[in-house]
């Protein structure tokens, strides 16, 4: 019923060759086919963010992305996240603040938040909420969340002095 | 050491794996060789099925098997699925096959289970399994199904009445004839669906030498599961292990047994494979449990003061297509109606009614939300009445402190008198009105209506059973290896249980949380649990760390005290070792203990020492330990637009005493979020044939950040004296009076235009449309 490709994808920067169905979505390459399983499905029709991913430096929706089109693109999954199994800036923020539950929807933050602070390293508390608009979490009531990227935003900017 | 770890707010041991993406959700589970279902569905809410042809299905290559109800096993065939709880209000009993036989009295009932190589294919393959259908007429509003329709839910049923029952307490219809004030009103209530961010799944195997099975599954309780896969399979205890590993959030309905569980368990046993089934969101929206539609006429009687006379009236019950748990949420609801006041009369007639639509299952605050809700418009409206102060109304019908315990004088459903253990009503109220800057909103609200914008203040209490028994177990041990781990059949979906049971234990055993591994959700390793849900894991599964751990402390000491040759009085635990108490050079290490502890063949245990560092207790509350709260909600309304901000959310809060703040802080925070998609955004939406037309989250809207306000809490502490920690259960109480206080205050920000809400949830346009000409912009007052 489907094509197969091969593609060529560097993730987290490990660098993988794979034949894929044409119609294999991203998050499901990534999780079933290099069993990189932080990213999570959480609706598969682009709305909660729990599968978000970098894609060439760019926050992506992987479950409305195909594996297809990724091929010779660089991928930052949360896998990628932590330094040497130390937690980073942005995730010991997330610790700090109490600002995950059940943790479904948290590696989906992490990677729209790791985007954002990057761009926007001094962001106002209503820019974070507006971020964070594109990403459902159920537990928390974000008010943590928030908190946690401001703290964070805060951190990385004494860091870099 | 001696520090103490329960009360203060330490980082979660769960959350490094989380961050890490090293969680292990059902999904995130592989098997060799494992297979993948998918259902096929029907897309009619009640429909004869006249006959299904799986041929085409069959024919897609990497099809493994397609299972109809004629392909299930005689003894799956033979039963329906089992009733959780049974009650005797229950008229008929209607529970679904496995597979639908018949008849398929929901949207997304599953009638074929189709299992493949990978999900894709088992998706292609679902679509061709071809169904001839009658379709039938469909009951589909709760209160027309009572009232009006004559099309039932089920072929065989003459109505639709699931279950009636009656609260009555003194003597509610002697005190309306002489009332001098009577205050009567419909309230319809909608409340969504549980939403978590991981949809539901299910991982079976089956060990053909050993005849026995594994369902791993993302589930609130996996000795529930498994409970109701030996029922249906007709299983022995040792023929089943149910493993719940990390889950992605329940708030409920992950707590139900679900019929896709029994076809994965079937089809692995068939095929000899593991096979995988996980809920896309479109099933989520059609098929897991949701919490929907209430209907309540009441009346409420009162004197001139205020004070509450009686109160009486019926409410209707949205059941859904069958009854797997009784009548489980409608009893809480009516249960829960008096709250915090002195209710001497009241009598409540209660109808569950089904529809065809997915069954009605506990959502977080599990009724309780619509109890509080109709109760305090009630107490609103008296204001409004009277013309006095909505929190002077509340004040004076409250249960004092001094009238504790208090028994309400109805029986709750566990079958015993609610009777409230502890609280300060007043006080509660009392602590948030200040916090809220209650005597200043006034002033507020008139000087942004200067400014043409249109402030409401609203508040509402509740008073919520928690901590239900009948016990949640704990097995606490010290391996041979000196470590301390902790099992339980409770299973967090992020109430931080691996933490807080970590915290109780530490303090038992002089340790470090740390330390300290909680394992939870492995029928395996504890012989009997109930599961996480209904606000009860703190106090049952707390409990019985605290009652296990402090039995293993006195263990270890005593032969700890053996080996240094003094009696268990002469030492004392710190930090991993039985120390001397006058001679702290002198000590043993839990390893050294714990290895003499399992003995040596051929030797006796010394001094008649039981074997082993290892206790298991089951703590069973006498009767639930009731939490309470008030919430007060200051907030802007868009005249023009129905849009609704709200600007400062207040909650003065009595969990008894906290185990860890932090955590108990989030529960309540994340519940409020909860109970403002209930009152301002979420709603599940059928058409005329009950036919779900909201089932995306582009449809269906959770709350996003952008409706967070910033929350200001006021912790009250009366321990409970019904459990060893003094504990009540947190997972509920942000949810609960957040509707009724959400509502109030966009009544009072409404109040010039003299507009009365009584239904949830309320849209923009709800707004738009009872202002009337007013949102035109054309009449000012």
């Amino acid at each position: 019923m489907s094509d197969k490709r091969n593609i060529t994808v560097t993730v987290n920067g490990n660098t993988y060759e794979r034949e894929v169905d044409t119609r294999t979505t991203l998050v499901d390459f990534l999780r079933h086919d290099l069993e990189l399983t932080g990213t999570h499905v959480g609706c598969e029709h682009g709305v909660c963010g729990a599968c978000t991913v970098l894609v060439d430096g760019k926050s992506v929706r992987s479950c409305l992305m195909l594996a297809v089109q990724a091929d010779e693109q660089s991928i930052l999954t949360v896998e990628g996240l932590a330094l040497g199994g130390q937690l980073n800036i942005l995730q010991q923020c997330f610790q700090d603040h109490h600002s995950l539950q059940c943790g479904f929807c948290t590696s989906g933050m992490l990677m729209t938040l790791t985007e954002f602070l990057r761009d926007h390293p001094e962001p106002t508390e209503q820019e974070v909420q507006e971020v964070l608009t594109g990403n459902l979490c159920r537990c928390t009531g974000y008010l943590p969340i928030i908190s946690a990227t401001l703290d964070a935003a805060r951190k990385m900017r004494e860091g870099s002095k | 050491m001696n520090k103490k770890w329960v009360g203060a707010s330490i980082k979660r041991k769960e959350d490094p794996a989380f961050l890490k993406g090293e969680g292990q959700y059902l999904d995130d589970i592989h098997m060799l060789g494992m297979l993948h279902a998918a259902f096929t569905r029907s897309p009619h809410a009640h429909a004869k099925i006249l006959s299904i042809d799986k041929s085409k299905a069959m024919a897609v290559p990497g099809v493994k098997a397609v299972f109809l109800y004629r392909d299930l096993p005689d003894i799956v065939r033979q039963q329906t699925l089992p009733l959780l709880v049974p009650h005797p209000s229950i008229i008929k009993t209607k529970l679904p096959y496995a597979l639908v036989n018949e008849e398929a009295c929901y949207v997304g009932e599953p009638i074929a289970c189709v299992v493949a190589e990978n999900r894709y294919i088992a998706e292609d393959a679902a679509q061709l399994v071809e169904v001839e259908y009658v379709v039938l007429d469909v009951a589909n509003d709760c209160l027309d199904a009572l009232e009006s329709s004559t099309h039932c839910a089920h072929l065989d049923m003459s109505n639709n009445i699931a279950a009636k029952f009656q609260i009555n307490v003194g003597d509610t219809d002697a005190v309306f004839k002489t009332a001098p004030q009577v205050i009567s009103e419909r309230f319809f209530q909608h409340r969504g669906g549980p939403f978590f961010m991981e949809c539901r799944g299910a991982i079976a195997n089956y060990d053909k030498g050993a005849d026995a099975y594994t369902l791993h599954v993302s589930s609130q309780g996996s000795h529930r599961i498994k409970r109701c896969m030996l029922e249906l399979f007709d299983l022995s205890d040792d023929q089943l292990r149910v493993v719940a590993p990390d889950v992605g959030g329940g708030f409920g309905p992950k707590g139900s047994y679900y019929p896709e569980y029994a076809n994965v368990a079937v089809a692995a046993k068939v095929l000899g494979c593991a096979v995988k089934w996980i809920e896309d969101r479109r099933e989520n929206f059609l098929t897991t449990h949701q919490e929907r539609d209430q209907y309540w006429d009441v009346e409420l009687a009162v004197n001139q003061d205020a004070k509450i006379l009686g109160l009486r009236g019926r409410l209707v019950h949205d059941n859904g297509a069958y009854v797997p748990w009784g009548i489980v949420v409608p009893w809480i609801s009516a249960t829960t109606v008096p709250g915090p006041y002195v209710i001497e009369n009241f009598k409540l007639d209660v109808f569950s009614m089904y529809t065809n639509k997915i069954q009605v299952t506990s959502v977080r605050g599990a009724g309780r939300p619509q109890a509080v809700f109709a109760m305090e418009r009630l107490m609103d409206r008296v204001a409004q009445t009277l013309g006095m102060d909505p929190a002077e109304v509340r004040r004076r019908n409250f249960i004092q402190p001094e009238q504790m315990p208090y028994n309400v004088g109805i029986i709750f459903r566990d079958g015993r008198p609610v009777t409230y253990d502890s609280g300060d009503y007043p006080a509660c109220q009392a602590a948030a009105l200040a916090r809220a800057d209650y005597l200043g909103f006034k002033a507020r609200q008139a000087k942004a209506r200067e400014a043409g914008k249109y402030l409401g203040l609203g508040m509402a209490n509740a008073v919520e059973a928690t901590g239900l028994g009948p016990y949640e177990g704990a097995t606490v041990k010290i391996s041979t290896t000196g470590k301390i781990t902790v099992y339980t059949g409770a299973v967090p979906q992020g109430q931080s249980h691996k933490t807080t049971l970590a915290q109780v234990a530490a303090d038992a055993l002089n340790a470090d949380p740390k330390d300290i591994q909680v394992i939870t959700g492995d029928t395996a390793l504890i012989g009997l649990g109930i599961g996480t849900f209904a606000a009860r894991t703190a106090v049952t599964a707390g409990s019985s760390v605290h009652l296990a751990a402090t039995d293993v402390a006195q263990k270890i000491k005593a032969y700890g005290a053996a080996m240094l040759s003094c009696a268990p009085e002469q030492v004392s635990i710190n930090d991993g070792y039985v120390v001397l108490n006058s001679d702290p050079q002198q000590k043993k290490s839990f390893r050294e203990i714990a290895v003499r502890s399992v003995g040596m063949p051929g030797f006796s245990m010394a001094n008649g020492l039981a074997p082993g560092l290892e206790t298991t207790s089951y703590f069973t509350p006498d009767r639930s330990t009731y939490s309470n709260g008030t919430h007060v909600v200051e907030l802007e309304v868009d005249i023009h637009t129905g849009s609704v901000e709200i600007l400062r959310y207040t909650v003065a809060h009595d969990c008894g005493k906290l185990i860890n703040p932090m955590v108990v802080d989030g529960q309540i925070v994340g519940g409020i979020a909860h109970g403002i998609g209930n009152a301002l955004l979420e709603q599940m939406v059928f058409d005329d044939q009950a036919q779900p037309v909201s089932t995306n989250f582009g449809e269906y809207l959770l709350p996003l950040s952008t409706n967070m306000p910033k929350v200001d809490m006021v912790h009250l502490e009366t321990p409970s004296p019904l459990n060893p920690l003094g504990v009540k259960g947190a997972g509920e109480g942000g949810t609960i009076p957040a509707i009724a206080a959400i509502i109030s205050a966009v009544e009072n920000a409404l109040s010039p235009f003299d507009v009365r809400i009584s239904h949830t949830p309320i849209s923009p346009q709800d707004l738009v449309e009872l202002l009337g000409e007013h949102a035109l912009g054309e009449t000012t007052l």
